[in-house]
């Protein structure tokens, strides 16, 4: 059970002792309160050993309190949910938080693989470069996996994530990131003028470092002014907050990336809630407020536990009264480092000493500590000596060369502040350097984004007011909101006098990207090697390649290596920043696009009376297809296709063949547009007709085909494949409105408003009867092949009635308002039982196209020309159409062009299979004699044996050639016969009769 | 990237289709091979403001001629291309 929380201060912070919370770390029990996040809560439990690094194994505490930490990375939670590499410093606690240390084994304590330390000189910069180069068979088998087993971050689950993400929208005029009190102060001025606001903040609550440092804003205390602004933004009904949020990304055109975390504070999202959330934000205006990151000062033994950032310091003893030291050394080049000092006393704990490389102190800080029983040392630390169980002695070189020794438990650090400048920069700006701050600002912004306080390198709380304030007002006014926002919260500014310190020179590795495990000799390597330019040297030692993007690494690793370059920084530059600021899970990216809703599935007329029928389907792009409607007793689809097929050729079958794109053409230019798009012409086409067509691309290949009818003087019905449909549609509308628009036509989309059946057989005629108005002419004579009019069925319901065959049997196609396409299957079900009607499904009307020769996909496959597939007397001469000059070049009118013929194995048990090639015979498979490759195939029950088509050199004046079969994919060899492919009644008496 | 329809307003760049430089003109029938081979195979691709055919195809399917600079993605006119919407070049 958890004990008592040693480190713990009885009184302060923003925690709820009336709220405690139990939660465990490497199995081991503690209690933490309502407002802890795990690493505060790990602070007042006084753990200091949180994980091991990456490379060295090296023990690591808790560097900062937020989103730029690099060492406390955590297993979060366990099982499916279990998420590597989470951050302590962000992670909320919640009653029964499990957590695991990464990147040791057996245990924390005790990691065999610190032994990585005494190898270290072969883990210097670009040691995978220059360690795993040869044998090249050795990195996948043996190097690889050995590194990632030794060196490596977190475990992922294993197994699929059971929980559901989501993505929206937003949309407001000013966007604000970031609620310290430059965004507060952005928010009120923006909302007091009328605007829409969004303000997003990746803390559970508003406030930034107010809620650590405190201060004074318009005489109130920070905490009171906090609750006052918090209360006057709530009421504005156009401000929208949302905490748990980061803004990530930048994009183009004012959008916005969010994360919010929306129930990641909870053990799991209750029942039907989403557990984080992706927004995409749409924003006139952007406030970046997203403050500033502290950056730790370079020296050996930094990565001790115990060593921590200065402010992160304050954070832990002030907002959660949580104590990482009890005798603290600050080591800071700066004055606001001395906040820690007040913080730490203020609380009751004593400072050991402070370290400050600066020339001079205030006399009030000399004061302070004399009045506190504590020395000011002018110098640098060199070196810490600890180790898992934190920080005993701190070593220091003083001005002037003499050295001195602190005996303290925790030291805090603070080398200054680097602005947050990645959102003002992922539209490839580069920040300019500040001298005065001694840090990289944002040097313009993408379009409609600005940033205010601290995010600008303006680090004082009157500063961060009066700049958000105005931030806020302009971005409003920008918006064309002009309501009286008032006057700017006014605040006092605290000294910053800096004096820049990346790199104290000392014995022992001194780490820059502590996640990495890069060190200062490695960027000192990296440009003894060459590797001088930042994006050289980022990718070579991997400095700030981690999940943390070197927050608190790359100005210090730049720093070093202009010192070692002779550079200024400046001159050294910034790598490219680019989103996401925080690691994203994929699963946000992905949102509900997963498993069975990972695309839209679209359902035909008739599906769930096939799903009734037990039909397979098939998925032919969104769509669901009945593939064969398998009975009782039947062994395979192979029966069950052959069945359906037999009962077409011999009685009737109906197919749901709605997937075909469907256009209606009207205009009085109907005819003369298709006459531009299809090779062959339609203006000549009589009303009550209809007619094949093949389209090219511009470039002279087959586009697409389907039936085009003519329904009245100034309308067609024009199909395409189901695959193209979408396509089509688009050529068609930029046929129409880009390359003629002189003609007056217009198309519609009519895919989903028709329901179309195939019917088929020589008793299709008798099942129409049944189905169709009396009063309608079926006949031959009434109704003859390619005939296409509109008829009343039964009931009085208008259809569209196609005599076109696929099958090349006596058939009609009919299409019903897609709302009646259930109802037709089931009807044509009950009229057709009579003549024993089979339902069949894609793979039977697929056996009967390439019985009939038709072509479809595979021999559509953007490589042939209407010749290639016999259809070349189709061509037009008298009419300009899309492809006709570009049809004409050399090589799509050689003679050698492979063009479609059928085959059929001289075996006649064999069965075929598509994708093998076509080689002469007696010849041995080479790519020299390869002449083309088998497109379609199946079991013909007509031809009681496998046929198919294929595309061969010289096709058609080969027919009755036996060749050769070579399929090495399947390690299959035999012989074909080149023959005429139309197998099935090639003189077309069926479809007629 | 967002671009503003002309008949349906300002849209994401998710219900758009980009078919690339608009500046070429289909040769007339007449017009000879090496003028298609042109119109066919030589496309500006430069780095800067294009004139290209966008295709509103998640909404009103009316092409649109965008104005862009590809190098900021800021897009400077949007203009339906001639035969968009109801009206008839010339009715
Ligand atoms: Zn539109």
């Amino acid at each position: 059970m958890a004990g008592v929380q040693t480190n713990r201060l009885d009184s302060g912070g923003l925690i709820d002792r009336s709220a405690p919370l139990n939660f465990r770390f490497d199995g081991k029990s503690f209690s933490g309160f309502q407002g802890d996040t795990l690493a505060s809560a790990l602070v007042a439990n006084g753990v200091k050993l949180v994980g091991r690094s990456f490379k060295y194994h090296r023990p690591r505490g808790i560097l900062t309190a937020g989103s730029e930490e690099p060492n406390a990375l955590v297993e979060l939670r366990t099982g499916a949910r279990r998420e590597p590499n989470t951050k302590a410093t962000t992670a909320e606690l919640y009653e029964g938080l499990e957590a695991a240390s990464q990147n040791r084994w057996p245990s924390l304590r005790h990691d065999v693989m610190s032994v990585n330390q005494l190898f270290a000189p072969i883990f210097v910069a670009g040691f995978y470069y220059k360690t795993f180069m040869w044998p090249a068979k050795f990195w996948e088998a043996i190097y690889e996996p050995a590194i990632r087993r030794a060196a490596g971050l977190g475990r992922a689950a294993g197994v699929a994530d059971p929980d559901h993400y989501d993505k929206a929208w937003a949309h407001c005029d000013v966007l604000i990131a970031g609620s310290g009190p430059a965004g507060l102060a952005a928010a009120l001025a923006a909302g007091r003028s009328g605007a829409r606001v969004i303000l997003c903040e990746e803390d559970f609550t508003l406030g930034g470092r107010l809620l650590s440092d405190g201060g004074m804003i318009d005489g109130l205390p920070a905490a009171e002014w906090l609750v006052r602004t918090q209360a006057e933004l709530a009421a504005m009904p156009d401000v929208r907050i949302m905490t748990r949020t980061t803004l990530f990304g930048v994009y183009d055109g004012g959008t916005y990336g969010a994360l919010e975390r929306v129930n990641d504070h909870l053990p799991s999202a209750p029942e039907h809630q989403v557990r984080q959330r992706l927004w995409r934000v749409v924003a006139k205006r952007c406030v970046v407020a997203a403050g500033a990151l502290e950056r730790p000062i370079v020296f050996a033994g930094n990565d001790t536990p115990g060593v921590m950032m200065a402010s992160a310091m304050r954070t832990y003893v002030g907002r959660y009264a949580a104590v990482p030291a009890k005798r603290v050394a600050l080591f800071t080049n700066n004055e606001d480092g001395w906040r820690t000092v007040e913080t730490t006393l203020a609380a009751g704990l004593q400072i050991a000493a402070v370290i400050d490389a600066r020339p001079d102190v205030s006399p009030a800080h000399r004061s302070l500590a004399s009045k506190n029983g504590f020395t000011v040392l002018h110098g640098s630390v060199s070196g810490v000596d600890g180790g898992k169980d934190g920080v005993r002695k701190i070593a220091v070189s003083l001005t002037g060369g003499a050295r001195a020794e602190v005996e303290a438990d925790g030291l805090a650090v603070s080398g200054g502040w680097n602005p947050a400048v990645g959102l003002t920069s992922y539209h490839r700006g580069r920040p300019k350097w500040r001298d005065d701050i001694a840090a990289f600002v944002p040097d313009g912004a993408p379009p409609g984004m600005v940033a205010a306080g601290a995010a600008n390198g303006d680090f004082g709380l009157g500063a961060c007011l009066s700049q958000g304030f105005a931030a806020g007002a302009a971005a409003a006014h920008d918006t064309g909101h002009g309501g009286e926002a008032g006057t700017a919260p006014v605040a006092d500014d605290e000294a910053f006098a800096l004096t820049p310190l990346w790199h104290v020179a000392g014995k022992g590795k001194a780490f820059v990207d502590y996640q990495h495990d890069v060190t200062a000799s490695d960027i000192e390597l990296a440009q003894r090697e060459g590797f001088e330019s930042v994006e050289h040297l980022k990718r070579y030692t991997t400095l700030g390649m981690a999940t943390d993007q070197g927050k608190t690494s790359n100005v210090a690793g730049l720093a070093i290596m202009a010192a070692v370059s002779g550079r200024s920084i400046p001159e050294t530059g910034t790598t490219i920043y680019r989103p996401p600021y925080v690691p994203v899970a994929i699963g946000a990216f992905a949102g509900h696009h997963r498993d069975e809703t990972f695309h839209a599935t679209r359902l035909t007329p008739s599906h769930h009376w096939a799903a009734e029928q037990g039909a397979v389907f098939v998925d032919t792009g969104l769509w669901k297809r009945a593939q064969w409607y398998p009975r009782a007793g039947e062994k395979d689809w192979l029966e069950s296709v052959t069945r359906e097929v037999t009962a077409v050729r011999g009685g009737v079958g109906f197919c749901d063949v709605s997937t075909l794109g469907k256009i209606d053409v009207h205009g009085p230019d109907a005819g003369a547009f298709l006459d531009r798009v299809y090779i062959n012409t339609f203006s000549n086409l009589a009303v009550g007709k209809a007619r094949y067509g093949l389209m090219l691309r511009e470039d002279g290949i087959v586009y697409d085909d389907g039936t085009t009818s003519r329904l009245a003087e100034d309308h067609y019905f024009l199909t395409t494949t189901t695959a193209k449909a979408g396509l089509v549609m688009q050529h068609l509308e930029f046929c129409r409105q880009v390359l003629f628009p002189e003609l007056d036509v217009q198309l519609t989309s009519v895919s989903d408003q028709w329901a179309q059946f195939s019917i088929a057989g020589p008793k299709t005629r008798d099942l129409l009867k049944e189905i169709v108005d009396p009063a309608e002419d079926l006949s031959n004579e009434g109704f003859p092949f390619m005939a296409a009019r509109e008829v009343a069925l039964r009931g009085g319901i208008r259809a569209r009635l196609f005599r076109i065959s696929f099958s090349g049997e006596m058939a009609f196609e009919i299409s019903v308002p897609a709302r009646y396409g259930e109802a037709m299957a089931r009807n044509l079900m009950l009229a057709g039982k009579q003549f024993g009607v089979t339902p069949y499904g894609t793979e039977a009307l697929g056996v009967m196209r390439v019985e009939k020769g038709h072509i479809a996909g595979p021999e559509l496959s953007g490589t042939t020309t209407a010749a290639d597939l016999g259809l070349g007397k189709m061509m037009s001469t008298k009419k300009d159409f899309i492809g006709r000059v570009m049809a004409g070049r050399e090589a799509l009118v050689a003679p050698d062009r492979q063009v479609v013929v059928g085959i059929r194995p001289t075996d006649r048990a064999r069965r075929l299979r598509s994708g093998a090639h076509i080689i002469p015979k007696g010849q041995t498979p080479g790519p020299g004699n390869d002449q083309g490759y088998v497109t379609s195939v199946c079991f013909s029950p007509t031809s009681d044996q496998w046929i198919g088509l294929a595309l061969v050199e010289h096709g058609r004046e080969r027919i009755g050639e036996i060749v050769h079969a070579h399929d090495p994919i399947r390690g299959e060899d035999y012989d074909v016969e080149l023959c005429n492919p139309v197998f099935y009644d090639p003189d077309g008496g069926r479809q007629r009769g | 990237m967002r671009i503003v329809c002309p008949f349906c307003g300002e849209r994401e760049l998710g219900e758009f289709t980009y078919l690339g430089d608009a500046k070429p003109v289909r040769p007339a029938a007449d017009a000879g091979e090496d003028a298609v081979y042109d119109y066919v195979y030589l496309r500006d691709n430069i780095a800067g403001m294009m004139s290209e055919n966008w295709y509103h195809g998640g909404g009103c399917r009316a092409w649109l001629k965008v104005t862009r600079n590809t190098l900021t993605h800021e897009i400077s006119a949007v203009e339906p291309a001639a035969g968009a919407g109801a009206a008839k070049v010339g009715a």
